[in-house]
């Protein structure tokens, strides 16, 4: 017994080794990728200002106060290790752009919306993908089922984000033109109603859900068509089973055999798959929460980039690479409960 | 697959699963049941794996959109594709925008809100997506072979080595840490960003491959070969690389397609190369002009359109190509 306990610590030891490096050499990447750049950030922003009203006053000493400001006088090594303290009670800095605001805090405004929809999407196109994948395999389908299905998987190979144009276009554009109605079927942007106060109240949730429709559609229709051929192989697998014969031969009804015999076995894998992809729900769908200006991380990056404020790339970037690196050591050491058939000690 | 010392089981595995099913180990066994049917079943010549509509059409699409791009060239002023060669904002043939102007055969595809004619944008944007994507997944396939070869073959600490710095690499969001750099850097050509994404693109090969070796370093053939006094190179790649092909093809058709739809994603951003029309750069564009908006959809839908093209065609490509590596699955779509 205590072999094995030991063998667990020196896992976990090793999973949080892996975790704390993946952390470690992410924040390093993004301090050193920004000083490797040519030029001074300080100096563009300078330019950027002059840009904007034409003449900065006393330019050369608004750069020394930022410069001072911000630490860039002191070696990087002093940089690096100051850098690292602050990371480490997530004290992100401020935003250049929208200034008095701490990148903290736009993350934590931004964060929710970026994991509620990305689970929303996940879940269905779970749900949604097995159930096509067993009916495919299924001897029992309709036929017509069986023909209608395989082409709407060709849309799995499209980036959600083209699907998510295309599906803008028809339904808040044009749908509603052709069908004679006023208002555009699905809004064309934003998470809720403007003027809604967020808050716990039927307005908001319904509002929530209207403006998530399309956002959770593109990506399950492009994403579906995974979990459909890996259940589908699965199922086929399965069929040649000899408690299959047997089941049969019971003379049990078709759809409890199908769902208590055949998809209860196929979908272990499945399910080892649906943790792996719980794994991406920070990164989420960045260029499809863009298409929609959802508020959500995506966008947060999106601002961030063209106006080209620095502390709010690197944080986001920063948080969503820690959310990814904790929900893959997470499922690592999860992963035992859901196979008990895998073990922490390999084999 | 049976490696008792794993960082990380599951994302090996998951690594493994997008080429091979549980039962595609049995493709290299020569006594498989499967395998040995189908050669005496196929007599006739037109009866072999390769002839998968799947990756025909696949092979075809993709075909189609870089015979375009070369005789496009030929048959089209791409000059057209330079801002303001042309009217602004006209539909394709066949339609009317919001104005109420024609499409003409001057412009087939339309053109957009700075002069630049679509259908020239399509004859050179296409091939420069394709372009990325092949630049990106040669380096990333080349590190891939090599660290894979390294790391399965001389195992021990640069094993560990190889395994943790592939299992990093897979953590980070490529997507992300791409953005950084790109909105650093003014300007980008097209091999440098193909470069970047390399960066990006070697880890699951490097996996995929390394556990192929770690497998067939024990068999038989390999141990015969190094009996007989093979050098390890030429075990390396004389033995075992063309055993390895369907996995390499494999997961060279997938970086394609990842690197491709990383490099859209950065174009729609407005970090791609700006010198350089591209089928991500016009998206970026359009969306920067609120096209949807000005129901100019053309402008939307036709890069995005030859894009899906793109897509599905590697997408019906790897699909063929599994089941061409892999009976089992092709006798369950028959």
């Amino acid at each position: 017994m205590t072999g094995k306990l030991d063998d667990r610590i020196t896992f976990l030891g090793r999973r949080l080794g892996v975790f704390l490096l993946t952390v470690w050499t992410s924040a390093t990447l993004i301090f050193i990728i920004p000083r490797l750049a040519p030029g001074d950030p300080i100096a563009a922003m300078i330019a950027r200002m002059s840009q904007q009203s034409g003449y900065v006053e006393n330019a050369d000493k608004i750069i020394e106060g930022w410069r001072e400001r911000f630490g860039l006088n002191d070696p990087p090594t002093i940089q690096y290790v100051r850098y690292l303290g602050n990371l480490f009670h997530f004290d992100l800095g401020y935003s250049m752009a929208s200034f008095p605001a701490t990148v903290s805090v736009m993350i934590g405004r931004a964060l929710p919306w970026t994991v509620g929809l990305s689970l929303v999407s996940i879940l269905a196109t779970f749900l949604i993908g097995n159930f096509v994948g067993a009916l495919l395999a299924w001897q029992k389908t309709p036929r017509w089922i069986k023909l209608c299905i395989p082409p709407t998987m060709i849309f799995t190979s499209i980036p959600g984000m083209l699907a998510a144009v295309a599906l803008l276009y028809i339904f808040s554009f044009q749908l509603h033109r052709w069908l004679g109605l006023s208002a555009p079927l699905f809004p064309l942007r934003g998470a809720y109603g403007r003027g809604l106060e967020p808050g716990v109240s039927w307005s908001f949730i319904l509002s929530v859900i209207h403006h998530g429709i399309l956002p959770v559609t593109s990506i399950v229709l492009v994403r579906f068509g995974y979990w459909a051929l890996g259940m589908r192989g699965m199922m086929i697998t399965v069929e040649g089973e000899d408690y299959m014969h047997l089941a049969r031969a019971k003379g049990l009804r078709p759809f409890y055999i199908l769902y208590r015999y055949m998809i209860r076995n196929a979908i272990l894998p499945q399910i080892t798959g649906l943790a792996l992809s719980l794994g991406t729900m920070v990164g989420g769908q960045v260029l499809v929460e863009i298409i929609f200006s959802y508020p959500g991380m995506g966008t947060l990056i999106y601002t961030a980039v063209r106006n080209q404020d620095f502390p709010v790339i690197q944080g986001a970037t920063f948080i969503i690479i820690v959310g990814t690196a904790t929900a893959v050591l997470l499922i690592d050491l999860l992963y035992p409960l859901i196979d008990p058939r895998i073990s922490h000690q390999g084999n | 697959m049976t490696e008792p010392t794993q960082t990380s089981p599951i994302r090996d595995e998951d690594k493994l699963d997008t080429t091979t099913s549980p039962e595609s180990a049995q493709v290299y066994d020569p006594d498989n049941q499967d395998s040995s049917q189908e050669q005496t079943s196929s007599l006739n010549r037109w009866d072999t794996p390769w002839f998968n509509w799947k990756l025909i059409s696949g092979i075809a699409i993709v075909g189609m959109i870089v015979l375009i791009g070369i005789f496009g060239r030929f048959l089209w002023d791409t000059e057209l594709v330079y801002v303001g060669k042309c009217p602004l904002n006209l539909p394709p043939v066949g339609f009317e925008n919001s104005r109420g102007q024609t499409g003409t055969w001057a412009h087939p595809f339309g053109t957009e809100n700075s002069g630049r004619d679509m259908l020239a944008l399509t004859i050179i944007g296409a091939p420069n997506s394709l372009l990325v994507g092949f630049v990106a997944a040669t380096i990333g396939i080349g590190i891939g072979i090599l660290l894979g070869f390294i790391s399965g073959f001389i195992g021990g600490l640069t094993d560990d080595l190889i395994r943790l710095l592939a299992g990093i690499t897979i953590t980070v969001p490529s997507l992300l840490v791409l953005i950084i750099i790109q909105s650093l850097v003014e300007q980008i050509g097209l091999f440098t960003m193909a470069t970047l994404l390399a960066a990006f693109a070697w880890p699951g090969p490097t996996l995929v491959i390394r556990g192929q070796v770690m497998s067939m370093r024990e068999s038989g053939y390999v141990q015969m070969a190094r009996l007989s006094g093979a050098s390890p190179l030429r075990i390396m790649f004389g033995e075992i690389m063309p055993n390895l092909l369907p996995f390499l093809a494999a997961s060279f058709i997938g970086s394609v397609s990842g690197s491709i739809l990383a490099a859209v994603g950065l174009e729609t951003l407005g970090l791609g190369p700006q010198r350089v029309p591209t089928l991500g750069g016009t998206l970026y564009f359009a969306l920067e002009a609120a096209a949807l908006l000005r129901n100019m959809w053309w402008w939307l839908g036709i890069p995005i359109f030859i894009l899906s093209l793109i897509f599905m065609g590697f997408l019906l490509i790897n699909l063929g190509l599994d089941e061409i590596a892999n009976p089992r699955l092709r006798k369950a779509t028959e």
